[in-house]
């Protein structure tokens, strides 16, 4: 009894011990980022599968312009990338690295949707910090978390699960990675996955 | 009798917990780790296979190499990651500090630069050096398993060291971010350096 309870104690300390290596780093944000410490790594239940038609949705993006879905049905793969909130380490350390790579997913015939709860204003402050970003960041804030809910993807808290859902043109969900809150999804997962779709 | 043991194991184990907590913390946030003066922790890093950048560092066909290794009396390393916006911004400037070290004969000798990719993986290194057309030798630390030992800074983060054998690799230049363009740092670093 002794034994199983120290190797349970053991695992823990190992687990906190690892777990501020997966904060954001890059030095462009500064002291603004607010650390919410480790989080429960899922917190929803999935509501769609692979195979699925994807939940439609239209919503506000930073650019001003309303993006749905039906926009791409029949051009292009689209990529949605959840992130919990702005202003968080992972997610701060997320969209930068996908706004150097356009080539990829043009090569693929794709586009990427990146979607918060958080409102505009919000999004627009926190992503100015990271350049121009190529993409469309989209609002998932009113009715709060609506899309993410529609995938089974709003967490208890009313944020969203870290969660990658590549939908391809035909409006079928392909591919859904929903990871560790705390970790930031594989970049070579995702170009995987995305040659996949693309060889069948 | 049994129930008092058992809650003392249980709350030692929570203090142990929260310590490792906070011991974790603490090296998260200890910059003296790479203060100008101290020795850069041990770091062995994989041997490219690309030829060309075992020429560079002077390396032979070894598995792994400690920077002790690496052949050269000044060496610069940039601890970068794909997914920064300032390191993605600088990535032409160190570019060109590396095509001017190279261009000087006596200093291509002297100065050798290589980048360090914190949490980014081959592919995400690879992903960066096609996209900046990086020249010089970048390494991925997948785990943050150096990353951790120095420090975890953030990035990107510049170390100048006097590269000597036997693991002896004293710090003479630390700096986050603040790249203040190719001639200008390079000015810097030879300045600090006075390495024997």
């Amino acid at each position: 009894m002794k034994k199983k309870l120290t190797v349970i104690m053991a695992l823990l300390c190992l687990l906190l011990m690892g777990s501020t290596s997966v904060f954001a780093r890059s030095s462009s944000f500064q002291k603004s980022i607010y650390n919410p410490g480790l989080l429960k790594p899922l917190d929803s239940m999935l509501k769609v599968r692979v195979g699925d038609t994807a939940p439609q949705f239209a919503l506000p993006s930073v650019s001003g312009k309303k993006i749905t879905l039906n926009d791409y049905r029949g051009k292009k793969i689209v990529v949605l990338s959840f992130v919990p909130a702005a202003w968080t380490p992972v997610c701060s350390d997320q969209w930068p690295g996908y706004n150097i790579v356009e080539e990829l997913f043009k090569e693929h015939n794709a586009i990427l949707l990146g979607i918060t709860v958080d409102n505009i204003p919000t999004l627009f402050s926190w992503t100015q910090q990271m350049g121009d970003l190529w993409f469309p960041i989209l609002s998932d804030f009113w009715p709060h978390g609506a899309v993410a809910e529609s995938f089974g993807l709003l967490r208890t808290d009313g944020v969203t699960e870290r969660a990658l859902v590549i939908i391809d043109k035909e409006g079928v969900i392909r591919y859904i990675g929903v990871g560790d809150i705390n970790v930031r999804p594989s970049l070579e997962v995702l170009i995987k996955e995305l040659q996949k779709i693309d060889l069948k | 009798m049994n129930k008092i043991k058992l809650a003392g194991t249980i709350i030692s184990f929570a203090l142990l917990i929260y310590v490792s907590g906070c011991a974790n913390h603490l090296v998260a946030t200890n910059k003296n780790i790479l203060a100008v003066g101290n020795q850069l922790p041990a770091v062995t890093l994989t041997t490219p296979k690309d030829q060309a950048a075992r020429n560079y560092l002077g390396l032979g066909d070894k598995e792994n190499f400690s920077l002790g290794e690496i052949k050269s009396e000044i060496l610069i390393i940039e601890i970068f990651s794909m997914y920064c916006p300032h390191c993605q911004k600088d990535a032409p400037a160190i570019n060109e500090l590396y095509e001017l070290i190279e261009k000087d004969k006596k200093l291509s000798k002297r100065v050798k630069l290589i980048g360090i990719g914190a949490g980014n993986s081959t592919f995400e290194v690879d992903v960066f050096k096609n996209k900046y057309k990086v020249p010089f030798p970048l390494f991925a630390d997948d785990e943050l398993s150096i990353h951790r030992k120095i420090g975890s800074v953030r990035t990107p983060y510049f170390i100048g060291i006097c590269n000597q054998e036997k693991g002896k690799n004293q710090i003479f230049f630390s700096q986050l971010a603040g790249f203040s363009g190719a001639k200008k740092f390079l000015e810097n670093i030879l300045k600090a350096a006075g390495c024997q």
